[in-house]
Parts: C-alpha cells; sequence; structure tokens
C-alpha cells in the first residue's frame, strides 16, 4: 500500500456551491438547539429533522435519480455530512442507512429490494441499524453464530446480535449470519435485510455507562425470512461486509465526533489565550485540518470507484486518537468541572464527550483491528 | 510538470546522491561536483519565472522535487535556492544559477545604498555565494548579498552536519534590490522555508517508513521475522498514519501555495510533519535495534535531518501558537469555517 493514495484532493466547485445552503438551513433549524445535544453528533436521534434534510434531498444523494437521489457525487455528500457533523445536527436516524445500507442495497440488492427500499432511505423515512457483532464475536466477526437454516421455502433465524447501534428505533437491520457450514473460516456467510417488526425479534436497549440509550440487543428466535429478504449472493456475506467497511470507515464522522467539545473550548478559552492555550489549539487545528485532507483524499478514491479499505483505516485510527485527545486538552487547557446536570454548555459538554471517548476506538472496528489492516497493507502480515 | 521534474530529478539523485556521498558531505562540507551537476540541470532555476531565466514552475510542481530532497537527504540547499529563486521572480529580480541560500531572519537595515545587520542561520551560509534576504521595515525590500562581502561568520551545523551559519554584513551593497512584491510578508523566507522543510520531511518519513518496513520482514528473532509480532507492526502502522498524514498536509501546502503561500496549509504541514518527525525517528529506530543506532546503518542520515528540520524556520511549538492564536483571535464562529476554507481568518 502506498502512501502515494493521500492525494491531496480539493472538492470540487460544484460539490463546494452546496456549503452555504446546507449552512443557512442550519443555523435555522438549529437555531436553539442546545450544546449538549450537539455533542451526540452522529448519535443523535431525531427522525423529524431526518425528514426535513430528506425533503431538501440531502439524504441517500449519491444514490440515482430513479430512486430518489441526486446521483450527487460522493464530494457533494461529503460537504453535506461534515456541515451536518461540525454543526452537531442530529443525524442519527438515517445515518446508517444513507451512508452504508443504501449504497449497499444499490450495489447487491434486487431489483425490487431497491424500489421498495431506497426511495424511502431517500425521503429520510427509512431507517436501518448494522448487525454485525454477537456476544462471541466482537473483532473476531468471522466468528458469528447466528445461523439462518433452510426449510422448504423459507430461512429460519436464531441467535444474538448485540451492541446495535438505532436497533430500538431503526426499521431493518442488514444482518450478517451463517447459512452454511464452510472449512473457510470466511465462507458460508450471507447477509439479510431483516424486517424488525417480524415475530420472534425482540430488541433491548443497553444502557451505555452514561445511561444513555443508543445501542441494544437482538434476540433472532425462529424468525421465519425468504429469499427475497437475501441480500447479494448466498455464502459472500464475508466479501460484502468488507466492501461495506471501507464506507463505514472513511467518513468524516471518524473524527469529528468531539468537535462540539473543541467548539465550547474555543468560545471557553476566548479571543486572548495564553501561551499553552494557543499551542494546543493551534497543534488541535493542524491535525484537524490534515485528518479533513486525509479523509478527503479517501473520498476521492470513492469516487473514483475503488476500494480505500486500507486508507480509511489509518483516517479512522489517527482520527479517533484525535477525538480521544480532546477531551483530555480541554482538561488541560481550563480548570472546568465537567458536570452531567448544571454547569456551563462547556462543562456539560465536557463532561458527556469524556465519557463517550473510549467508544470513539471501539466503535467500527478497535484501533488494534485498525493497526492490524493498515501493517497488512504494508506488508508485514 | 510534477511527474517531469520528478522522475529527472530521481534519475540525477539515483547515480550521484549515495549515502556514502551524504557522509562525505557530512564530513567535507560542500559537494563542488553534486552541485555542479545540479547547476548543469537547470532545477535550481526552476521556480524563477521563464523570462527571468527560470522554468516557471509553482510549488504544486515541485512537491516531488522537493520530497526527493528529502527522501535522498540531499547536501545541497537546493530547496533554499528555490526558495530564493522564486522570491527573486516574485519580486521581479533575475534567477541566479550560482550556489544560493535564504535567510530564514535577518535584522538588515539599510544606510544609504548599502545593508548592515546579521542574517542567521543560513542554511549552508559558509559554502554559497549568495544569499536572499528581506530588509525589513515599513518598505519591506527583498536584497541579494554576496558572502564574500561579510565581515564575520559564526559557524554552527545542525544535528545533521549541515551548516547553518550567522552572517555578519557591515555596510555591504547588494548585488540586487528591489521592494517586497504586494501580499508578501517580511518573514516570507521564513514562511517560505517552513514549506520546504515540511515537504523535505514528507519525503524523509516515507522513507524511514519504507527501511523500517523492509528491514523488518528481514530480521529474524525468536525464529520468525521481527515483522511478524504484533507489537512491530502496530508501531509501523501508527508511524504510516502519520507519514501519510505529513504527505498530504505538505502537498496542500504546496498546491495552495500556487498565488503565494498559503500560510493555514503551510503551518499545518509543518505542525504535523515536526510531530511525525519525533514518531518516525522513534519508531524507526525502535524496531531496528542496535544495527540502527550504528554509523554504518544510513538510517541515521534521515533521523538526524528530521530532528532538525522540524525545528528549523519555526517548530511545532512556534506554528501552534501562531495558529491557536489566529484562531482564537477570531471567535468561534469563524473556527470551522477558516477549516473548509483553508484560509486563515483576515
Ligand atoms: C458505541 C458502540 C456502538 C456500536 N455499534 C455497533 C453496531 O451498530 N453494530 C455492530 O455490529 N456492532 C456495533 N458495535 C460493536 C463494535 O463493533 C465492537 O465493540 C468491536 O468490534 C469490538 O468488539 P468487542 O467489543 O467484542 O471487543 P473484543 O473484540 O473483545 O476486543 C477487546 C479488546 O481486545 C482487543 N483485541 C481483540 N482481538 C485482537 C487481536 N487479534 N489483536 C489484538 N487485540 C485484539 C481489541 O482491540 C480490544 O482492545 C458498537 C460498539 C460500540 C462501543
Amino acid at each position: 500500500m502506498s502512501i502515494d493514495q493521500f492525494n491531496y484532493t480539493r472538492i470540487p466547485a460544484d460539490a463546494e456551491l452546496l456549503r452555504a445552503e446546507v449552512r443557512e438551513f442550519l443555523s435555522q433549524t438549529l437555531a436553539d438547539f442546545p450544546a449538549v445535544r450537539r455533542a451526540d453528533s452522529w448519535m443523535g436521534f431525531d427522525a423529524e429533522f431526518s425528514c426535513k434534510l430528506g425533503a431538501r434531498g440531502w439524504v441517500g444523494m449519491a444514490l440515482p435519480k430513479q430512486y430518489g437521489g441526486a446521483d450527487a457525487s460522493a464530494f457533494a455528500r461529503y460537504v453535506v455530512i461534515e456541515e451536518l457533523l461540525a454543526a452537531g445536527a442530529p443525524v442519527s436516524a438515517h445515518w446508517f442507512a444513507d451512508r452504508q445500507s443504501g449504497p449497499q442495497i444499490l450495489h447487491y440488492g434486487t431489483q425490487a429490494q431497491r424500489d421498495f427500499h431506497l426511495p424511502a432511505i431517500c425521503r429520510g423515512e427509512r431507517y436501518f441499524c448494522i448487525g454485525m457483532s454477537e456476544p462471541g464475536s466482537g473483532s473476531d466477526l468471522a466468528s458469528i453464530k447466528s445461523r439462518a437454516r433452510r426449510e422448504g421455502d423459507k430461512w429460519v433465524l436464531n441467535g444474538q446480535k448485540v451492541w446495535t447501534t438505532n436497533a430500538h428505533r431503526a426499521h431493518y437491520m442488514i444482518a450478517l449470519v451463517r447459512t452454511s457450514d464452510s472449512d473457510n473460516r470466511h465462507g458460508g456467510m450471507s447477509q439479510f435485510i431483516i424486517d424488525l417488526t417480524l415475530p420472534g425479534i425482540t430488541v433491548r436497549p443497553i444502557k451505555d455507562l452514561t445511561g444513555s440509550e443508543h445501542f441494544n440487543e437482538v434476540f433472532f428466535d425462529n424468525v421465519e425470512l425468504s429469499d427475497d429478504d437475501l441480500i447479494g449472493s448466498e455464502g459472500q456475506g464475508w466479501q460484502q461486509v468488507t466492501a461495506e467497511l471501507a464506507f463505514e470507515r472513511s467518513g468524516p464522522e471518524r473524527f469529528l465526533s468531539s468537535m462540539a467539545l473543541l467548539n465550547t473550548l474555543i468560545e471557553m478559552i476566548g479571543e486572548q489565550p495564553d501561551r499553552l492555550q494557543a499551542r494546543e489549539i493551534g497543534r488541535l487545528t493542524a491535525r484537524l485540518f490534515t485528518l479533513r485532507n486525509m479523509s478527503l483524499a479517501v473520498t476521492r478514491q470513492l469516487q473514483e470507484g475503488k476500494n480505500p479499505a486500507w486508507a480509511a483505516s489509518c483516517v479512522k485510527d489517527l482520527g479517533s486518537v484525535f477525538e480521544q485527545e480532546i477531551p483530555e486538552i480541554a482538561q488541560l487547557l481550563t480548570e472546568t468541572l465537567p458536570t452531567s446536570s448544571g454547569g456551563s454548555d462547556h462543562a456539560r459538554v465536557l463532561a458527556y464527550l469524556m465519557q463517550q471517548a473510549p467508544s470513539f476506538s471501539l466503535r467500527g472496528g478497535t484501533r488494534e483491528i485498525l493497526r492490524g489492516i493498515i501493517a497488512r497493507g504494508l506488508g508485514l502480515r | 510538470m510534477r511527474d517531469v521534474f520528478e522522475s529527472a530529478l530521481e534519475k540525477l539523485f539515483t547515480d550521484h546522491v549515495s549515502a556514502e556521498a551524504v557522509l562525505n558531505a557530512e564530513r567535507d562540507g560542500w559537494q563542488p561536483q553534486l552541485w555542479a551537476a545540479i547547476e548543469e540541470s537547470g532545477f535550481a532555476l526552476a521556480s524563477a519565472p521563464e523570462e527571468l531565466g527560470g522554468a516557471g514552475a509553482s510549488w504544486d510542481d515541485l512537491f516531488g522535487v522537493l520530497q526527493l530532497c528529502g527522501r535522498f537527504s540531499l547536501p545541497l540547499p537546493l530547496p533554499e535556492a528555490l526558495l530564493g529563486n522564486w522570491l527573486l521572480g516574485q519580486c521581479g529580480l533575475e534567477a541566479i544559477a550560482a550556489p544560493l541560500s535564504v535567510a530564514p531572519r535577518a535584522d538588515l537595515v539599510w544606510e544609504g545604498g548599502r545593508v548592515s545587520g546579521t542574517l542567521q542561520q543560513v542554511p549552508w551560509g559558509r559554502h554559497v555565494e549568495q544569499v536572499v534576504a528581506v530588509v525589513a521595515g515599513p518598505e519591506p525590500t527583498v536584497v541579494v548579498l554576496a558572502t564574500a562581502a561579510c565581515s564575520d561568520k559564526i559557524l554552527s551545523t545542525n544535528t545533521a552536519g549541515e551548516a547553518r551559519d550567522d552572517l555578519v554584513f557591515e555596510q555591504a551593497t547588494p548585488l540586487a534590490s528591489q521592494s517586497l512584491a504586494a501580499g508578501l510578508a517580511a518573514d516570507v523566507l521564513w514562511q517560505g522555508g517552513a514549506l520546504l522543510r515540511s515537504v523535505q520531511m514528507a519525503g524523509a518519513l516515507q522513507e524511514v517508513m519504507r527501511v523500517a518496513a523492509e528491514y523488518v520482514n528481514e530480521r529474524v528473532q525468536f525464529g520468525k521475522p521481527i515483522a511478524k509480532f504484533q507489537a512491530v507492526q502496530h508501531q509501523l502502522a501508527v508511524l504510516a498514519e502519520h507519514v501519510a498524514a505529513t504527505r498530504v498536509a505538505a502537498e496542500a501546502a504546496c498546491v495552495e501555495s500556487t498565488a503565494g503561500l498559503a500560510l493555514l496549509p503551510l503551518m499545518a504541514a509543518k505542525i504535523c510533519a515536526s510531530e511525525a518527525a519525533g514518531i518516525g525517528a522513534s519508531s524507526g529506530h525502535g524496531v531496528h535495534g542496535a544495527i540502527g543506532f550504528t554509523h554504518e546503518y544510513s538510517l541515521h542520515l534521515l533521523t538526524r535531518r528530521l530532528w532538525s528540520w522540524r525545528s528549523e524556520f519555526g517548530s511545532l511549538t512556534y506554528w501552534s501558537d501562531q495558529l491557536g492564536q489566529a484562531v482564537c483571535g477570531a471567535g468561534v464562529k469563524l473556527y470551522w469555517p477558516t477549516i473548509t476554507s483553508g484560509a486563515l481568518p483576515q
């Protein structure tokens, strides 16, 4: 893998044109949106907001026009999502559909699946969750046990998923499950689009350490599925999931999660920083600016139809280190007691993100797993 | 343009700039034959406009050239000559083919038609024939001074044995002078030098990365190549991330500096490169074990340069401070727009 994949890439002028429009929309729609909710970033769920974005054509915008998308470039989508994230807009409801389920259905789905799902995704009305992890299978995803067995012309699914973000509010899950025995570690798996209202499915929210409910455990007890629910090819689940991860790991959400805190911190410091404050804010700014340029280099590869899995892993790992350092540096620069209630905006945003920060290098693949992927690309494994 | 320059210079360096040549230069100083080869190639003039004797190459075109200077540890002021000739060109002065450097900092004053003062830490100062400097003041001017006319030299070398000399001038008549072109700051050479070093560091770090990855696949301990140990893999993975960051940051600074020096990208590039330099030297040496700590093994040609280059033309601390002052001073409302526009708030 070559470092030359990190080519400096300017956002093309036509995509850049969208920025002012998105900013204007956000400054109106989110005028009174509190800082603490902005800190939720892409974990903030607001169906009404997602529908508003859908009405503006900003959900699923890279999908073809015939399905309600805008045939927009990866760069146009980038401009929209980075503005949403920088503002701390509550994008979680449609986030996974926009980022990965939509493109995946377009790529692997049948015509019927496309016609059924994509227009609803583009309207900002249909929400997906990603069912990969299981109690016994986190980093070692290939060890999953949930299994769909063929019975006549049906599939019967049994098993459990866990840590599934938004399963309690999403309409569908795209799940990776075992469909046959295989000697190959990466064989015998397939993906299904599962309607979460089907009989036999139980979704139980799991409170995270802050007490928020974002992720869930999902149980499948003799859930009946049909061939029409299968997405892509039977037995190709692993390959499909791997391709999906390039979308999952390359975006600006992988370094903007602490943006709300960086904002309150700069506000708190004011216009006359002391030496230490100036230096640390300067250093963070240089890193943010550069991470964005790295992420745009990856976006260029996605736009050109390449698979930038290696470069995306570099961005995600460096990005999560950055996001995680912001609460630490905030502590270093100002004398602020983090507060869960009461206190200033800055104190509450600090408290919230400090506690969320550990998850930044877990979700979407842990630090160690990403570094392993990078090392493989360097020819070390 | 970039590819043409790069492949031509890569060939020249491969032929002439071996590790041995670099070590010789560290020991003996100036390498006249090597400079002659570069002078003949015309590369040192490339940054000047065609009508003033150059090739009209932009910093974008020269990105690969500067990276090569870092990758090969070129023991000559080709980057400095490119910066000097670029500035002369911006101000309408003829390009200079003779060995040329720039003054990062100078406290020159005019006395009639002559200048007095000290040029600080001039790269290759004792070796070059001419130096480009800026005389600050209400109407800053760019001057070319002959090193032969200096009244005193205070010699020093950086950790890579590269000369960084203070040159003192008393009532010296510049070989050429011109008002600094509009839009250029009095510390343009300091800023431009930061750009040079960022790109050189990007080149050097990629070479550290390449050498380290190669070495860990060869070295066997506990019955297998040390590349198979996860701790080794992860160190190099983190290094690769920083090298990638440095590369794209340096390229951004070059590409955006076609009209004038783009300050925000340039600051980001120097800050990221300076941070990566420490990580690169630490991991590069770490995975090499004792062999990398020897004079015999050429890793130190790169790391000793990284240790100095990161501090030259403004350190991590200097540029972080400048950038932090600028973005805090503008207020939080302009923070994100500054990131997306790529320009410092006014
Ligand atoms: C907030 C949040 C949201 C999430 N949302 C989803 C979701 O929507 N859908 C979904 O499917 N999953 C989701 N996950 C799960 C996430 O993908 C897993 O947490 C992750 O893959 C790690 O798995 P694990 O938690 O089982 O940890 P483990 O795999 O048990 O890892 C524990 C530690 O061991 C290390 N480790 C494991 N294997 C190795 C190895 N080979 N070499 C070195 N170190 C190793 C890990 O790096 C980690 O440090 C979410 C997680 C979080 C925290």
